[in-house]
């Protein structure tokens, strides 16, 4: 991983030259505002939720799949920057994150930035979910209020310096994260936008099927072009349409049974992912088959 | 006697020196048989449940027969120590079999409960079956997920 000597060098660099610019800032005013307008619906949070695959992380290792699950955190991510450990984020007041209000939900899950003003590591995809709407944002924490709380204590994250040092994400936030969409919107189509949306802002796709650059953003010019697995050895394949040979109602199957055209059934994370896309309505997976279609 | 220990050493090497060469040992040829023919047993009643295919109360019951024969096959036999992707190629088992046996079992029976479910389904029509499958698909899923590279 060549990378690793630069993004470090340029993150003590950017961190101590960029103070300012580096800082936690969360959510604008007018973001805010329209999270707090949005009437929150819980059900519909609860399609939020499994599409943007939120238990799949925040789970314990080896929790039995569940529509209210227990996020009590615990799950280890290794990288080449050291092992993250997902939190506990469950509705536990002090544990988890019950007293929290949806501002600060919103400013964690779409700007990285914790009610105490610190960066978040981008092991948690905020990088995708940024381009979610205030709606579907609203709903998600309206989903949240009905699941289970967990004493379980959040461990702390094992990596090497300088990556240790949170400040350093926020050079990481200015150079890697793009102003809007990592892929031009398919014209003309409603279902392959909205299967953008999907993929993109919710599903974060991107986050294991794209390589990276050296700054360790996802590089747009290679979207969904395969990516070495981050966490070990093998490869993740690409997806774009000619990488893949599928059709589109194989790629809608495969995300609600797992299996491939060949009949082999999904694994590594993917496995994860097929089992929280299979919970919606048959439209979302055709949706996000659209779009497949389209990215070249 | 002082040979009987340099004789094993040299059958050591010799094998691993075998093995870096690319020779796929028997075990996991026979294993990655053993895939193919429940992939081929899914294609026919995954191509129902998916509805590409005509539900066959017949054609069902033999694939759903086909995936209990599989399933009874010996596990320690199949998946002997040594044969990880770190040890030989030509695998795609990882090293965490052999790390976390007990929970490899695990899906495995988890697997032949979801075979048990499918064989007491295929005769029952489709809308039996469906759900049934969909079970099977993620035992399938729970396995790869852990103890399976991806390519
Ligand atoms: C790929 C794994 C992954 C996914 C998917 C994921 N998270 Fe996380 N999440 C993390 C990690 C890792 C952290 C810790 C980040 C840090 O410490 O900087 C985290 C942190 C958080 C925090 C901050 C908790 C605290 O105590 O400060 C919240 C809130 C959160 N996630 C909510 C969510 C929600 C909501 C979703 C789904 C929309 C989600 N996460 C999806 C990995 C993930
Ligand atoms: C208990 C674990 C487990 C279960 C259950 C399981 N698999 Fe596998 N499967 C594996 C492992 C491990 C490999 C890699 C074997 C190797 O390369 O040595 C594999 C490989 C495969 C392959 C590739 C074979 C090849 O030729 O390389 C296919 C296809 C496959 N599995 C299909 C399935 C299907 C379909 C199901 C469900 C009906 C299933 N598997 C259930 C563990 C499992
Ligand atoms: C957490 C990482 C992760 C995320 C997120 C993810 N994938 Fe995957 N995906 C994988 C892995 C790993 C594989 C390889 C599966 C295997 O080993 O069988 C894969 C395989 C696939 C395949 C099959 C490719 C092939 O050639 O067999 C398709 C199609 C796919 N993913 C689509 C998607 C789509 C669409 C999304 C977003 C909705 C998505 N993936 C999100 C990790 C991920």
């Amino acid at each position: 991983m060549r990378a690793v000597p630069l993004i470090g060098a340029v993150l003590v660099i950017g961190a101590a030259a960029g103070f300012w610019l580096t800082g936690a800032r969360g959510l604008g005013a007018e973001a805010q505002a329209a999270i707090a307008a949005a009437p929150g619906d819980a059900e519909a949070g609860r399609l939020v939720f499994h599409a943007a695959g939120c238990a799949s992380c925040h789970t314990a290792e080896g929790a039995e799949w569940s529509e209210t699950p227990v996020l009590s955190g615990g799950q280890t991510f290794a990288t080449e920057f050291g092992t993250f450990r997902a939190p506990n984020v469950s509705m536990h007041p002090e544990a988890g994150i019950g007293g929290w209000t949806l501002a600060q939900f919103a400013d964690a899950v779409q700007a990285g930035v914790s009610p105490e003003g610190t960066h978040y590591y981008p092991a948690f995809p905020y990088g995708a979910y940024r381009l979610a709407t205030p709606q579907d944002v609203a709903d998600l924490w309206a989903f949240w209020q009905g699941l289970p709380a967990s004493e379980a204590e959040s461990l702390p994250h094992d990596l090497r310096f300088p990556f240790s040092i949170r400040r350093g994400v926020g050079v990481w936030k200015l150079a890697a994260l793009p102003e809007s969409w990592f892929s031009e919107t398919p014209g003309g189509d409603p279902a392959a936008a909205r299967g953008q949306y999907l993929a993109e802002a919710l599903a974060h796709c991107g986050e294991c099927h794209s390589p990276r650059d050296a700054l360790g953003g996802i590089d747009r010019g290679a979207w969904l072009e395969g990516a070495p697995n981050p966490s070990g050895s093998g490869n993740i394949p690409g997806i774009t349409r000619d990488q893949l040979g599928w059709s589109a109602d194989e790629i809608a199957n495969y995300l609600n049974d797992g299996f491939t055209p060949e009949f082999d059934s999904a694994g590594g994370h993917m496995a994860r992912v097929v089992l929280n896309l299979s919970r919606l309505p048959a439209e979302d997976r055709e949706a996000i088959a659209a779009y497949l279609m389209q990215v070249e | 006697m002082k040979l009987l220990p340099l004789a094993a050493a040299a059958i050591v090497v010799g094998s691993t020196v075998a093995l870096a060469q690319g020779d796929v040992p028997a075990a996991v040829k026979a294993r990655q048989g053993q895939m193919q023919i429940q992939s081929h047993a899914i294609s026919i009643l995954g191509g129902m449940a998916r509805g590409n295919m005509e539900y066959d109360a017949e054609l069902a019951s033999q694939a759903a027969q086909d995936l209990r024969a599989v399933s009874m096959l010996s596990v320690d036999l199949l998946w002997p120590e040594g044969t990880s992707t770190e040890e030989v190629q030509g695998t795609r088992a990882l090293p965490a079999i052999w790390s976390d046996w007990e929970g490899f079992l695990d899906d495995w029976e988890a697997f032949n409960a979801a075979v048990d479910a499918v064989e007491a389904a295929a005769p029952n029509g489709l809308e039996a079956l469906q759900p049934a499958i969909g079970t099977l698909g993620q035992s399938c899923g729970a396995c790869h997920d852990d103890f399976r590279q991806s390519n």
